[in-house]
């Protein structure tokens, strides 16, 4: 088994070889296909990709919100993909999720108050006065007035004060683990701040640990001690966020860290440095997956599947001609 | 050629009635832009961009009221009578939209839609018209373009439908194509194709551009001059190079600061922008800014700043302590 993260301690969370199908008018889309990563407690994990690489699939898969067609899921020792029922339930209230469009998560016709309450009344804390306590701590924490706030409804807020109500929701129950599927890719630029900053505090004030997928590598950066590159179902490269964008030893990281758009008018965008498009996932390439936009691809790529392997001290890399 | 003066918005305001009042989404805009040149207009949701553009195209909400003057090449759009309107539409002024599979029509295939509008400006016959949709499908980058011509743009990934939307834009060899965030809902290694393909059509064809974007980084390479909008009102405008050199207002500045970079060493704390923009219902008194502004003063809430120059006529901004003045202290 590959050890990915500092061997100290257990990690919190760990995939191993996950994979995760769709059944779509008699074809299979090969959403996830044998992805493996850890994650240590206390530790921000990354995850980038295109649209349709498989990233918010393995997201759900972790939560077993989508089956696993093979392959394991062990939160803190615990095999998700083998439970059932009330253990499932209860190992779940430890994990939460905050989704990307914050006003379409929250329900229009329900009262802030009673939103947030929720996870609590479904965790079985009977007394109303202990919720109510809870509630408004929590909605404090994330720079609400809980006084002011507990009574309205969704539609009285902006974007990212709903965010702000779903990430009170996914703290109340004081969770080991949040998953933040593109928790700001719906908000405006200078919203987006405001809500980055707030996850980084509340990890450190809960003490969490976070898989935050998004497709913006800048964002992703800004909160990941390591990243994950995902290409259509299999992890590409992994590694600590600040040698992996340096130093990219896959050429599909190469090629997204060139896409952005730099912010510089001196920085002449490089042209066309990408190729072609994502193939579809439901016949994807045979051996590299990337192989048909990459430059370097060749034969070995064409029969040949890459697997992780170390490039560099904690970096690993699936591919045959690897940058570094 | 480049020193006309293609496109000359001048004092445009547009208001919409709303069951909480009228909301000023456009509130006393002036802007030009010559022939062959970019501008791009950036700002956030609700700054009144996309308002702005569909003023210039006459494509309005049928209840918004506009008022001031929209000159394309010695004609007032605002006075023009739709038929005349109609022909310069799709001919000479372009449109290319964030979302191609609504800009599209799903029910006819990619060919019918560029033979249209070929047949409908140019007055091509059908075999003319064929051969120019596929030479142009062929331009955008689009692989094997005749088979393209029988296919629906649902059988089309979302960047080769924008491809086919520019297509269809530049079809007719328009002097004024406007983008309104053509990539805003494309991956990141499309974006930069797409974006590409804008800049090289461009520049082949000398077409003047307006690029409208949330994305500071989608102007920076990509522009001549650049127009920063907040609350309806453009409060920030320069050449390109000379914006991202010397920006005077402070929004200016604060929005690219939010902007995590690439550049950014994990868990640095991000100077975000506190609060929100106002509400276009409620107008307020003084700067728009000035609530969420760290250099406000009073008087910046009891006045309106107008959009002025200072050291070069080409750089304007709207605010009364410009970044780099003496008088400016963060509070």
């Amino acid at each position: 088994m590959m050890q990915q993260s500092a061997p100290s301690a257990e990690p919190l969370l760990k995939v191993d070889d996950l994979v995760v199908e769709y059944f779509v008018g008699g074809k299979t889309v090969h959403a996830v296909s044998g992805v493996s990563l850890d994650i240590a407690r206390g530790e921000t994990l990354g995850l980038v990709g295109e649209s349709g690489c498989g990233k918010s699939t393995l997201g759900r898969a972790v939560l077993q919100l989508r089956p696993a067609v093979s392959g394991k899921v062990l939160f803190d020792g615990n095999d998700l993909t083998a439970m059932r029922g009330d253990p499932l339930r209860k190992m779940r209230q430890r994990v939460q999720l905050i989704f990307q469009d914050p006003i379409a998560s929250l329900n229009p016709r329900r009262r802030i108050g009673d939103i947030v309450a929720e996870p609590l009344v479904i965790a079985g804390i009977k007394d109303p006065d202990k919720r109510r306590k809870m509630v408004c701590d929590v909605l404090s924490a994330v720079g609400l007035d809980p006084a002011l706030v507990i009574g309205r409804l969704p539609h009285e807020f902006s974007g990212g004060q709903c965010q702000r109500i779903c990430i009170a929701r996914a703290l109340v129950l004081n969770p080991d683990f949040i998953i933040c599927d593109e928790p700001v890719s719906a908000l405006d630029v200078s919203i987006r701040a405001q809500i980055l900053n707030l996850l980084e505090e509340m990890k450190a004030r809960y003490g969490l640990t976070l898989l935050f997928i998004a497709h913006d590598l800048a964002v992703v950066k800004a909160v990941s001690d390591r990243v994950a590159v995902m290409y259509l179902g299999r992890l590409c490269e992994v590694g600590p966020s600040e040698q992996l964008f340096a130093k990219p030893a896959h050429p599909y990281t190469a090629l997204l860290l060139e896409a952005i758009p730099v912010p510089d008018p001196d920085v002449r965008p490089a042209e066309s440095v990408a190729v072609g498009e994502p193939p579809s996932p439901i016949a994807p390439p045979s051996g590299c997956r990337f192989r048909t936009r990459c430059p370097r691809a060749d034969a070995r790529c064409a029969a040949e599947m890459p697997e992780l392997r170390m490039v560099a001290p904690r970096q690993y890399a699936a591919c045959h001609y690897p940058l570094t | 050629m480049t020193d006309r003066v293609l496109l000359s918005i001048e004092n445009v305001a547009v208001d919409l009635p709303t069951p909480r009042g009228n909301l000023r989404a456009v509130d006393g805009v002036d802007l030009k832009l010559n022939a062959g040149r970019t501008l791009g207009i950036v700002g956030e949701s609700g700054c009144g961009k996309t308002m702005l553009s569909r003023a210039v195209l006459q494509l309005l909400p049928k209840k918004a009221m506009l008022s001031g003057r929209v000159m394309f090449d010695g004609k007032d759009l605002v006075t023009l009578d739709r038929e005349r309107l109609r022909k310069l539409r799709g001919r000479s002024l372009a449109v290319v939209f964030q979302d191609p599979m609504t800009s599209l029509n799903p029910v006819l295939t990619i060919g019918t839609q560029l033979i249209e509008t070929l047949q409908e400006h140019l007055e091509l016959d059908m075999a003319a018209a064929k051969r120019r949709s596929v030479e142009l499908l062929a331009a955008v980058g689009i692989p094997a373009p005749e088979q393209r011509l029988t296919q629906y743009p649902h059988q089309l990934s979302g960047g080769m439908r924008q491809r086919v939307a520019i297509a269809i834009a530049l079809s007719c060899e328009p002097e004024l194509l406007i983008a309104d965030e053509p990539t805003t809902a494309l991956d990141v290694t499309i974006q930069a194709q797409i974006l590409d393909l804008l800049a090289r059509e461009q520049r082949r064809r000398h077409m003047a551009m307006i690029i409208i974007t949330h994305d500071l980084g989608v102007v920076a390479g990509r522009t001549d001059e650049v127009a920063v909008m907040y609350a309806g009102r453009v409060v920030e405008r320069a050449p390109t190079q000379a914006l991202f050199k010397k920006m005077r207002m402070p929004y200016t500045e604060a929005l690219l600061a939010a902007i995590p970079k690439i550049d950014t060493a994990p868990h640095t704390v991000l100077p975000a922008i506190s609060g929100r923009p106002p509400d276009p219902t409620r107008p307020l008194k003084g700067c728009s800014f000035a609530p969420r502004c760290r250099y406000a003063l009073a008087g910046c809430h009891v006045e309106k700043p107008a959009l002025t120059a200072a050291e070069t006529p080409a750089h304007q901004f709207a605010c009364f302590y410009p970044i780099g003045t003496e008088a400016r202290v963060p509070a």
